[in-house]
């Protein structure tokens, strides 16, 4: 490489490292402050490593020291149970999101390959209720739910994203009508009726969507705070971004308990950095808008 | 949304077909009736009532949208999420592209790619916790960065001329790099070839950006732009987490405002109405912004 080359490209060096920074230092600093005993926080030492290491954030938000213990380092005495909300967010998204994505996709594939009246009208319809800002619905089905007995139930939480999403319909359906046709008629002259042709042709062709569309299902439920916060506010079935907006509520103005927020917000980063870190790049890759234009 | 015309299919067009197609549509259209389409309309009824959830419902015809014109707490939310999106449009947009455009820039840039995105991936509450203890003014990292500058610290979050452009700020960095990766999915669609010829000719940079990227990513940007401003008016969450609508209700935003009466004050009719108003605000700058992008079209 020249030298003059060199140079042209160093702003975008510069320019690179800085975007790094500014989009990982957050997070990371997130992590280190969980690591940070409370006292050491508060006197704010800006140390890019903890002053000294601790795990006993983390110990006192799962709930594994008793209240003393828990006020003499800081927090505020109060029972948390992290443990429960974490296993209540992982149940939550786990059952929505097999659930919905199977849905959607017997869904996408009648409207991609199936003829019935009404079919493009149906369907312009789920597209439109994209438009919909989400809390005009919320209040109803709030009611719904209310009127059903299923307030603070696993089911009320996960029933309006259980059977579909208007977008899982859009983005399967877009990937089916990609798919060649020939494997299909082949598969119907042989007399596989369409429930075979969509199970064993179609969800294997189509396994790279279906994971995408499954990672982002995933991590859209594992990260929604409002719905479950209007339905689920009871600690039996409390996901883990309530229990964060719970616990924040709680701690005092003046001297918040920043050690344990900051590993209560660690746990809930941590399912979707791992998933970030095996599925990243076929996130990365399905995002884009020509599936709209 | 005309497809393909298939003989071998067409053939296959029976009553019976029908049948088969309802049982692989009927789980996710119960959904859609139950939980998308039924709720809207209900939503509609209910805004014409007077109702807290445990007395019957009282219809009160126009009543609650009366009562919303007249209500200046109802019209401080609507300037505030105003304010909100202006802050937060622009800025994201323009660092998006600016992103969108190094990332074209380098050569290999999923590294850079996938880093951007993980701010996107995060839950908005986690979000908000972050930028609450990174924005702190006794202990937050920023604030001691400022203070090593020589500078004073900032009450970002705590004062109520800077609470909403760092609210803005913390959504715009949560979706910059979504943002970007659009973008940049758009930039891959030209051809390099179209702007070079321009520099070859003697433009400048700046001036071929303007002139044959900026045109070309018309459409993208318009896709880009319309979603935002639709999602930007519905932001909740991180003003629940960071500020709860302080300080002095200068981050009370629309959906705020809807939430506290619906579910605290239980005025469900009123809460109700101000959604479907939010709803029609949304149609109206939806429609209003893609007529504004086809009108730029002929230049």
């Amino acid at each position: 490489m020249t030298k003059a080359k060199w140079t042209s490209k160093l702003p975008f060096i510069l320019i690179t490292a800085l975007l790094l920074f500014i989009s990982l230092f957050p997070v990371y600093w997130v992590v280190r402050m969980s690591l940070t005993p409370n006292k050491q926080i508060v006197s704010g030492s800006a140390t890019l490593l903890p002053p000294s290491f601790t795990a006993t954030n983390y110990q006192r938000v799962l709930g594994l020291i008793d209240s003393a213990t828990a006020v003499k380092l800081g927090g505020s005495g109060q029972k948390i149970n992290f443990l429960r909300f974490l296993f209540n967010s992982i149940l939550v998204s786990t059952i929505v999101t097999l659930s919905q994505v199977l849905f959607s996709a017997a869904g996408a594939y009648a409207f991609a390959r199936l003829r019935f009246p009404g079919r493009d009208k149906i369907f312009s319809l789920y597209i439109s209720a994209l438009m919909v800002p989400s809390i005009v619905m919320m209040i109803p089905n709030f009611i719904l739910v209310k009127n059903l007995g299923w307030l603070n139930t696993y089911m009320g939480i996960m029933a309006p994203a259980l059977l579909m999403t208007p977008y899982a319909v859009f983005f399967l359906r877009q990937f089916f009508l990609g798919i060649n046709r020939e494997l299909e008629e082949a598969a119907y002259i042989d007399g596989a009726g369409k429930l075979r042709i969509f199970l064993k042709i179609i969800l294997p062709i189509s396994s790279s969507s279906l994971a995408t569309l499954s990672v982002i299902t995933f991590i859209t439920q594992w990260n929604d705070y409002m719905w479950p916060l209007i339905v689920g506010k009871d600690e039996k079935v409390r996901l883990l971004t309530v229990a964060l907006g719970v616990f924040r509520s709680q701690t005092p103005q003046g001297s918040p308990d920043w050690g344990g927020l900051m590993a209560g917000t660690t746990l809930a980063i941590i399912p979707t950095l791992m998933l970030f870190i095996v599925f990243g790049k076929r996130i990365v890759n399905s995002i884009n808008f020509s599936g709209f234009r | 949304m005309t497809h393909r015309s298939d003989f071998a299919y067409r053939e296959h067009y029976k009553p019976g077909n029908s049948l088969t197609a309802l049982a692989f549509i009927l789980p996710s259209c119960l959904g859609f009736i139950v939980f998308f389409a039924v709720p809207l309309f209900r939503g509609i009824v209910i805004s014409f009532t007077d109702w807290d959830l445990l007395c019957t419902a009282k219809f009160i015809g126009l009543e609650n949208y009366k009562k919303l014109f007249l209500d200046s707490e109802f019209w401080n939310s609507l300037w505030v999420t105003f304010q909100y999106v202006l802050w937060n449009i622009p800025i994201q947009t323009v660092i998006a592209m600016v992103i969108a455009l190094v990332m074209r820039g380098i050569k290999s840039s999923s590294l850079l790619r996938g880093a951007m995105i993980v701010p996107w991936l995060l839950p908005n509450v986690v979000v908000a916790l972050l930028a609450l203890a990174v924005l702190d003014p006794a202990i937050g990292i920023v604030n001691e960065g400022l203070k090593a500058l020589g500078l004073h610290p900032l009450g970002f979050l705590t004062t109520t001329q800077l609470a909403m452009p760092s609210i803005a700020g913390i959504n715009t960095w949560k979706f910059m790099g979504y943002t970007a990766l659009i973008i940049f999915a758009g930039l891959q669609a030209i051809p390099r070839e179209v702007e070079e010829a321009a520099l070859i000719d003697g433009a400048t940079g700046w001036t071929a950006f303007r002139k044959i990227t900026l045109p070309l990513l018309r459409p993208v940007l318009a896709f880009v732009i319309v979603t935002s401003v639709i999602g930007s008016f519905q932001v909740y969450d991180t003003v629940a987490i960071a500020t709860r609508g302080g300080p002095v209700n200068s981050t009370w935003v629309m959906n705020f405002f809807i939430f506290k009466n619906a579910f605290e004050g239980y005025q469900m009719g009123y809460a109700t109405a101000a959604s479907i108003l939010l709803f029609f605000l949304l149609v109206g700058v939806g429609f209003l912004q893609i007529r504004m992008m086809r009108a730029g079209e002929s230049d």
